[in-house]
């Protein structure tokens, strides 16, 4: 059984595909091609939300995505719910389960409906005035009460379990719009050959074409000239057709966000396409055609379910076969309304009446329509409305006194002429002008490669369009512009003005009692708008701020020239002095997940690992992050805790031997024949005379003198250097260096390479690491006159070939086995079998920072925060004093640079040997001292050191080196915690180990 | 007893070996490695050390910007104004020092970097579809031709992109950032059959 407001024939919906979905838990029937709000308009249903903030009942108003009113909460589940969805976008699938929004506990019965009652305690502003105290309140009353009272749709509370992708395309000419104008162009354009682009944000293109009856183009009825056109732009292969497809963003050069709604119209699509595509579109021109939209009538009680934009009910009737209502009331200021009475007429509505604010209407329309028989009342205006769930009667009036007349209606269409779309246009910064002739903005200057055609910059005769549109395609495919063939199009259509009214309409209510609405979706009513500059607010930017009008998800495009024209009024300035609110993406409502597209889950961002990574996860690795590193902390057995296994491992390391990955470690290699007199200028290390074979502890500073990075260097030949950075700094010290290189020093002969990923390292560290190497290695003699502490070698392991150095973080014999990434595996679990006899212990991050403070190696980024010099960190020894210059030289003169006062770095011991200290707790002189007490310094690295038997810690404090051997405290909630300040080194102190 | 250590021989592991063996067939864009090989960054201003190069490599090395040339199983790719990346079958020892004795006394720098990235082949009429999904290059055949190669960026992670034959590219991505390149295209290619 068909609908009860289905026409019977008629619209572009598919009746033979009957589509079922629900609304409210109702279940209604719709057809294949009709969206959620004319689906319900067949069924008869208006009533389809509650206002923001009076909880007013509201109907569907638009046809289109402006929609402010019927916005609705649409998906089968929570991981499929979407809310604030226009129902006029949202097209019927089977099984569609959607609902209303802001209301409770029904949508006949909302309680919140009392706000409209208070009506006049809620004016505008009332949130500034209101909610201003107690500050504490804001965010633990107020906010949620007014989020839930005055929210719309609810946010889903499952994970979004569907598919978005992102896409880059180029094209020539990008045409925004698939109406006449539109088509034009893109026909046009895509003649000459270049790419273009086409999209539209509805179901089909075509556009108002779509919902024309009489319209002939070039001989062809209107949507035969559609199929037609659309059936050419098909069968070029440098066009695209994007239709559902929303232009949202207008971003610097050319660059448009478009938004592709895949599979939203399909019941059952396929687990693989994605849901919404977003296209980020550089196209060298671009052609907006976004049409107009027709502007509401600001009158009392305008917003009663039943009251529709008056082309928007045209639309219902034409394009989708449903009709608004039985008996309408039409209230206009252009002649639009009078075809939209004629067709709706046609479609079996009656019209009781039309009243036309203008005091003379004339024109083919008018005289049409008072041919048809239809009552037209010039010098009109709706008084007011009467009913609550729909529109049941509207009161008539002359606009020069006389009597109401009451009039019974179901339905109320009305029309104030139609505003340009200027959205993307204005997001592209351009300028907009008022047109004194069209009383419309239009855009005038641009700032980017685009240009508006048809109704968006107040062109309106279809013929016009359609010329406008293709001379718009030609030129912007910049090829053909010379021979000037403007195109003609023979178009059979009625001719209508461009009249109409903005601001209030004029009624003999009591202004100060009656509601009439500017803004539907943020409940800003006429009053509002004038109380604002009774209160002084001349800026319309201000205005907008403090009503809230136009600042809804739809951008106020129903509202934005009403309201303009209400403050124009109010403070007797023309309309351009009072100016126009900036338009901002999106367009429409954007979902975040299309902006995040593929970024989610395992491809949030990049997760780099080692060659070695899989045997750490194997054996029971627990990793942490470093930057986007996956770095292997501690390896627990049997159930430890990290304590007890960093105890065991940093145990394994200073009695026997340890093997640890630190394939993370930055690398570049520095070549060229002018390398050490770089190496010299970007180092505070003296480099020339290191002997090839040799390796360095380097000191990078930035240039105002403070320790920047660190590592160790291995001069491989004369004009090669093997530098190491930190994990972290990796990026960060090739950009510096090649800064430096590229823009201060061009002249030097010498080229930088990453190559962190070209090398895995193993590091195998203590008294039995020759031991473990020596059987796999071939061409190097590990022996201690052989091979001393800070050397380097190359040759083979394992039959792959290594740059082995011997050095060390640990304090301990070590080297570091760098072999080429692939073979790093191998290698690694050749090393780990051969020191088997030794009780070879894989040991991590943590263990590796215990290791090191235990011998006093700083960490940069640890015991350094961007503010200290190297002698800050015990690093002086490390300045090169005799050199002529090197980055940061010159600041580390400064007298601020040598006080004796600044922090140093010291060790600190507790007392008691079991107290651990936090690290960056604050260390004061006296815990006594009155508040606030001035810090000395501060905890950077505390560790419990099972290889010491006690709890270390370093510090930076204050004049350190000069306090070593007093008692200072580190004030903790539980009482202060006194600490001896000692020599950063807690462990083999002569250094002797290192050299074994 | 006698402590002998027995270890097998180093057995070469890319990270992408596991992936790339478990990659679902899709005729529209297929994606499959490439076997690893030589890669040296290969750097000079000064012309004799670049002619040296050329003939020593045996490959001339394109002057012109993103263009890469080819021939007997060699390729050299012009990433900057003094920058090339060198690529070869066999052994870098071999050819880095063969290209050392060549440029002997001549200004430039040469590092061996086979093993800094793995490259893998994105082939089939959507391959170029596929790659925009993260790449905001036009690679339309006017704009990316046959022969062209550049530095560029997919999603977030830095590649090496080039153009073989009209449907096939070559994306070089860095070891520890090639699981990611390699799943990001591997999920963008999900929609295409």
């Amino acid at each position: 059984m068909s609908a009860e407001f289905r026409l019977p024939v008629g619209g572009r919906i598919d009746r033979a595909k009957p589509v079922r979905f629900t609304f409210d838990g109702k279940s209604y029937e719709g057809f294949a091609g009709d969206t959620l709000a004319s689906a319900l308009i067949a069924n008869g249903v208006h009533l389809v939300g509650r206002s923001f903030k009076y909880h007013r009942p509201r109907g569907i108003l638009t046809a289109g995505s402006e929609e402010p009113n019927a916005l609705v909460g649409v998906g089968r589940d929570e991981a499929h719910y979407t809310p604030n969805l226009r129902a006029t976008q949202v097209e019927i699938t089977d099984g569609m389960v959607a609902e209303s929004q802001n209301r409770w506990p029904s949508l006949a019965f909302d309680v919140g409906a009392v706000n409209d009652g208070l009506g006049r305690f809620l004016p505008a502003g009332f949130y500034y005035k209101t909610f201003m105290w107690p500050a504490g309140a804001w965010a633990k009353f107020y906010e949620p009460v007014i989020r839930r009272a005055a929210g719309l749709g609810r946010a889903p509370q499952a994970a979004d379990t569907d598919r978005y992708t992102q896409r880059y395309a180029h094209c020539e000419v990008l045409v925004v719009g698939a109406g006449p104008a539109g088509l034009a162009a893109a026909l046009a354009a895509s003649e000459t050959g270049v790419r273009v682009i086409l999209c539209d944000e509805q179901a089909e293109f075509g556009g108002s074409l779509l919902h024309e009856r009489d319209t002939v183009i070039d001989g062809r009825d209107a949507e035969a000239w559609v199929a037609e056109a659309v059936a050419t732009l098909c069968s070029r292969e440098n066009v695209r057709l994007l239709t559902r497809t929303t232009a949202f963003g207008y971003y610097p050069h050319n660059l448009v966000g478009l938004a592709e709604r895949v599979t939203d119209h399909l019941a059952a699509p396929g687990s693989d396409l994605p849901r919404e595509r977003l296209w980020q579109v550089r196209a060298r021109e671009v052609v907006i055609a976004a049409g107009s939209i027709e502007r509401p009538l600001v009158f009392p009680e305008n917003d009663r379910p039943g009251v529709m934009m008056a082309e928007a009910a045209r639309i219902y009737a034409n394009r989708f076969g449903a009709k608004p209502g039985n008996r309408a009331v039409v209230f206009t200021a252009s002649d639009s309304a009078y075809r939209a009475a004629l067709d709706l007429k046609a479609a079996g509505v009656e019209i009781a009446a039309i009243a036309d604010l203008r005091p003379d209407p004339t024109g083919a329309v008018v005289e049409r329509a008072r041919a048809d028989g239809i009552r037209v009342l010039p010098g009109t205006s709706v008084q007011g409305t009467s009913g609550r769930l729909r529109i049941r009667s509207a009161s008539l009036g002359a606009v020069v006194g006389g009597a109401t007349e009451t009039v019974p209606c179901d339905l109320l269409l009305m029309s104030g002429g139609f505003t340009p779309t200027l959205s993307l246009f204005s997001q592209s910064r351009g300028k907009m002008a008022w047109d004194e002739a069209l009383e419309a903005y239009v855009p005038s200057v641009s700032v980017e490669r685009e240009r508006s055609v048809g109704a968006c910059r107040g062109i309106y005769g279809l013929a016009e369009v359609l010329a406008d549109g293709h001379a718009a395609g030609v030129a912007a495919a910049g090829k053909g512009a010379s021979d000037g063939a403007a195109r003609r199009f023979t178009v059979d259509a009625e001719e209508l003005g461009h009249s109409g009214h903005r601001g209030i309409t004029p009624h003999r209510r009591d202004a100060s009692r009656v509601k009439a609405f500017v803004d539907f979706q943020n409940d800003v009513t006429a009053k509002d708008v004038k109380l604002a500059t009774q209160e002084g607010f001349r800026s319309i930017e201000h205005v907008k701020r403090y009503t809230t009008t136009g600042m809804a998800t739809d951008q106020g495009r129903t509202s934005n020239i009403n309201a303009l024209a209400i403050v124009s009024d109010a403070l007797g300035k023309s309309v351009p002095e009072v100016g126009l609110t900036t338009f901002r993406p999106p367009y429409t409502p954007t979902t975040f997940a299309l902006f995040a597209g593929q970024a989610r889950g395992e491809l949030f961002d990049p997760v780099r690992t080692t060659p070695i990574h899989d045997w750490a996860a194997e054996h029971g690795a627990v990793f942490e992050d470093v930057g986007i590193w996956k770095r292997a902390r501690y390896f627990p057995e049997g159930g430890e805790d990290m304590h007890e296994a960093v105890a065991r491992e940093c145990r394994a390391v200073r009695e026997s031997v340890g093997i640890f990955d630190g394939s993370t470690l930055g690398k570049i290699e520095v070549v060229g024949r002018d390398a050490a007199e770089f190496m010299n200028r970007m180092y505070t290390n003296a480099w020339a005379k290191l002997e090839p074979g040799r390796l360095r502890y380097g000191v990078m500073l930035r240039e105002d003198g403070f320790v920047m990075d660190d590592g160790v260097v291995g001069r491989m030949a004369p004009d090669r250097f093997h530098v190491t950075t930190t994990t972290g700094g990796a990026p960060r010290v090739l950009n510096h260096m090649e800064d430096y290189l590229q823009t201060e020093w061009p002249d030097l002969e010498v080229w930088l390479t990453s190559t962190t990923e070209q090398w895995a390292v193993i590091a195998v560290q203590g008294p039995k690491a020759r031991q473990v190497l020596e059987p796999l290695v071939e061409g190097i003699d590990l022996s201690r006159e052989a091979m001393p502490h800070m050397s380097v070698r190359t040759g083979h392991i394992c039959g792959v070939p290594t740059r082995l150095f011997r050095v060390s973080f640990t304090g301990e014999l070590g080297f570091e086995v760098n072999v080429p990434a692939n073979y790093g595996r191998a290698v690694w679990d050749a090393i780990f079998a051969a020191g088997q006899p030794h009780g070879i212990t894989p040991y991590g991050t943590e263990t590796m920072h215990v290791l090191r403070a235990e011998k006093g190696y700083i960490i940069v980024g640890q015991e350094t925060d961007g503010t200290n010099t190297p002698d800050d960190v015990g690093l002086g020894w490390a300045v090169g004093k005799a050199k002529r210059d090197f980055v940061g030289k010159r600041s580390l003169a400064r007298p601020q640079m040598q006080r004796p006062d600044r922090k140093q770095m010291v060790g600190l011991l507790t007392s008691d040997p079991a107290t651990v200290l936090e690290e960056g707790a604050q260390i004061v002189a006296d815990p006594n001292a009155p508040l606030p007490m001035k810090a000395l310094g501060h905890v950077t690295s505390s560790y419990a050191s099972s290889v010491v038997g006690r709890s270390i810690a370093i510090g930076m404090v204050a004049g350190g080196r000069g306090r070593i051997g007093e008692t200072l405290h580190v004030p903790m909630p539980g009482g202060a915690i006194a600490v001896d300040v000692v020599e950063p080194v807690f462990f083999d102190k002569e250094g002797e180990r290192i050299h074994g | 007893m006698v402590e002998t250590v027995a270890f097998p021989p180093a057995r070469p592991i890319g990270p992408l070996d596991q992936r790339a063996s478990h990659a679902r067939a899709r005729p529209a864009v297929r994606m499959a490695l490439v076997p690893p090989g030589v890669r040296l960054s290969f750097r000079a201003r000064d012309e004799a050390a670049i002619a040296r190069a050329a003939e020593g490599f045996g490959v001339a090395l394109p002057r012109e910007a993103c263009r890469f040339s080819s021939g007997g199983g060699r390729a050299a790719l012009w990433l900057g104004p003094d920058e090339w990346m060198l690529l070869a079958s066999g052994d870098p020892d071999t050819l880095f020092a063969t290209l050392e004795g060549a440029l002997t006394d001549l200004p430039h720098s040469l590092v061996d970097v086979s093993h800094r990235s793995v490259a893998f082949t994105v082939e089939g009429p959507e391959a170029a579809a596929v790659l925009n999904a993260g790449c905001p290059l036009d690679l339309s055949l006017q704009a990316f031709p046959v022969g062209m190669c550049t530095r560029t960026v997919l999603a977030k992670s830095e590649i090496v992109l080039r153009r073989t034959v009209e449907t096939r590219f070559v994306v070089d991505a860095w070891r520890s950032f090639a699981a990611y390149v390699w799943q990001f295209l591997e999920e963008a290619r999900r929609e295409f059959l």
